[in-house]
């Protein structure tokens, strides 16, 4: 490695053309990190900043991630709330997690996702380990993947995908490959696209899937194409990562949003499966969620959990407490349960609301587009078919703020913006 | 990569002998899993586990690393119960903190380990993040290290460290080395032995130092050998990386317990530093710490924290809230800040003061032996100086 001497009065842009700012003598003038180049900033985070600037009175983000209310604010679940001042009553202290998360969180984690009196929880056939939310539940199974996997060390994602999922599985080790999904003509899904492209992922190869709810797109298979698409996986001997980060948020129904997932694993797939609380329950930040190994053996399920405590523990040790104490306070009590179930319904029943509101104020707008897909869509996100012009103007003419590939965040639509939004679509869109 | 096919009878040992467990039919006879092995089961955990097991009513769980009252309970600090009721009054939301974690937290922590007045975070050069308590904001700077660092990447621990050192720096493609610093024959600081080795580590090598109360020794430097270390660092053109895993809890002072990392920035090095909040503010499963990078220019500080941030995404998007509030409500509170002073300095004197009772009980139990090391050691642990047959 090269090395460089320096005098004191050195300029910055010599420093910058070093490409290793050893410093001779430790001082001001050098440092180990004039090399580093200023990354690319969050294309997410810099909607909403942009959307913070504007002054306009009607602008509204649908960059957002994040469920809102119907005055567009941040919503803490009922049963959330309840849950919170009971764990506050029981006084518990806060000791260490195991590293795999408390027992309690996984076995109603894996419930939840499988149903209640599922083969393979009640076997022990499944290795499940509280993650960090659906980012950190999604690394844990990268990172195993990675070490472990005995196929083809490639990961196929649907087209297009969540962005975080390609850095995700790169960062581990894992090449990313893609399959088709969404039909940008019709706005929904490319199932003879993706079959196709299935049938030709080379064998033994990773297979991810968006549970419900895709992100970005909103787009999912129906029932019966989930059921065409097992099939070839199974021909093919496709390995199934489902992530759900949306259960209960997509159709206000846990169990059939988790359709797909049962459907796989009754079929016999060994999955991997990682879930989130941050939609579902408005837990955003305090992380709770959960990686699942789903295997064909009690052994191997013990094994599996073996090693994937070794990978966790060199990256944080033991999971946060507070967000699973929370999911377990609610999904082990039935009537908090029940509530918990309401209160989700609710949020998908408001965010369905507005998607029907939207399409309905196009038409009273007088568009001749087709505008079905809006309420085809399912879930957080919504994929209006706007080009990437299309939605700058969207912005710089009516302070709608969205993300350059046409998605916006239907949690950002309310009943009070929704006139002003189909206003601003249609004009954009005539 | 060998296929093999199946009948749907085969045997678990074949399954168990077979390198990859491919199942031609998606059945039960076959996994994609059955070639894991079983990995060793965590030393420490099987030490409590055991512990446990035993039915005498005078055992003693010594393999803890947690803090325990004079019951031998858990103990939830009173600042802490404090900031948690104020913050319930405040009904906040549970939104998505920032990547880097809230910049007030963050701001908090490093004026905590370097002062308040330090000159780095009044003129921007520190570059801090929100990190998964100790082991999280280590593993976010061995990311970094490995990515970005322009020195030789190997990273020198002392002897002996934590048993998790060594796969935080590994898994992300680190070579580990060791340097002398526990001397077995005094129970005590190997300092001829550290210097040394130090000496002999390769130009722009990255050494870690426990900031204070070493573990599992118990055994740290005097700040007379922070000093002499400093110096041998700066020659040698070494990158130090503090692992301050203890601050407040070592001594019970908070600035004496960060001496070392104070000294070594004051002292124009650019540093690593990993803070927990686990032990002095007992917040253990809330998972609260920092990882800062103290750079030489404001710049640095921006780009450098532009890239932990995209290392940070794919690892788990955005940290912890709640653990984080509660060091930001504790630390920006006057009051709250003073009691949690306090707190800690109890934690600390009752370490401290069971030391003293130990090595007294021994004395008065006739022992021959010297057991000084007792009391001059620090922190949570004591290596005792009893071998492995002994124990």
């Amino acid at each position: 490695m090269a090395t460089s001497s320096r005098i004191a009065s050195v300029s910055t842009s010599l420093l910058k053309n070093n490409q290793y700012g050893i410093s001779s003598v430790v001082g001001r003038a050098s440092s180990w990190w004039s090399h580093v180049e200023m990354g690319p900033p969050d294309a997410i985070l810099g909607v909403t900043e942009a959307y913070k600037r504007d002054t306009n009175p009607k602008k509204i983000n649908l960059g957002v991630g994040a469920y809102r209310d119907d005055n567009g604010k941040p919503y803490v679940l009922p049963s959330v709330l309840k849950a919170e001042e009971r764990l506050s009553a029981k006084k518990l202290d806060k000791e260490y997690a195991p590293i795999a998360g408390s027992a309690e969180f996984c076995n109603l984690s894996i419930n939840l996702a499988l149903g209640e009196d599922n083969e393979q929880s009640k076997n022990g056939l499944n290795a499940t380990l509280q993650g960090i939310s659906g980012t950190g539940s999604l690394r844990i199974g990268a990172a195993f993947l990675a070490k472990f996997f005995p196929g083809n060390k490639e990961v196929y994602l649907p087209t297009p995908s969540w962005g975080n999922h390609t850095p995700i599985f790169k960062h581990s080790g894992l090449n990313v490959q893609q399959y088709r999904y969404y039909d940008p003509k019709t706005c929904g899904f490319d199932f003879q696209g993706a079959l196709q492209d299935i049938a030709k992922i080379p064998e033994k190869s990773i297979i991810l899937f968006h549970a419900c709810a895709h992100n970005p797109t909103g787009v999912d298979p129906k029932p019966e194409q989930w059921a065409e698409i097992s099939k070839v996986v199974q021909q093919k001997k496709l390995f199934p990562f489902f992530d759900m980060a949306y259960q209960g948020f997509a159709s206000g129904d846990v169990a059939r949003d988790a359709f797909a997932v049962r459907h796989f694993v009754k079929n016999g797939h060994e999955i991997v499966l990682t879930q989130s609380y941050a939609k579902n329950m408005g837990l955003y930040g305090e992380r709770a969620g959960a990686f699942s190994l789903i295997t064909s053996s009690k052994e191997a399920a013990q094994t599996t959990l073996s090693q994937l405590k070794i990978i966790v523990r060199p990256m944080y040790s033991n999971p946060p407490i507070h967000g699973a104490r929370i999911v377990t306070e609610i999904l082990s009590d039935p009537s908090l349960k029940s509530q918990w179930l309401q209160d989700v319904k609710g949020m998908a029943d408001r965010i369905i609301s507005v998607r029907t509101q939207l399409r309905d104020n196009l038409k009273k707008e007088g568009s001749q587009r087709d505008w079905s897909h809006i309420t085809d869509q399912i879930g957080m996100f919504c994929f209006t078919g706007m080009n990437q012009q299309q939605a700058e103007r969207l912005t710089k003419d009516f302070s709608v703020y969205l993300t350059k590939d046409g998605r916006i965040s239907m949690a950002g639509v309310t009943s009070k913006n929704v006139d002003y939004l189909a206003h601003a679509i249609h004009e954009i869109t005539k």
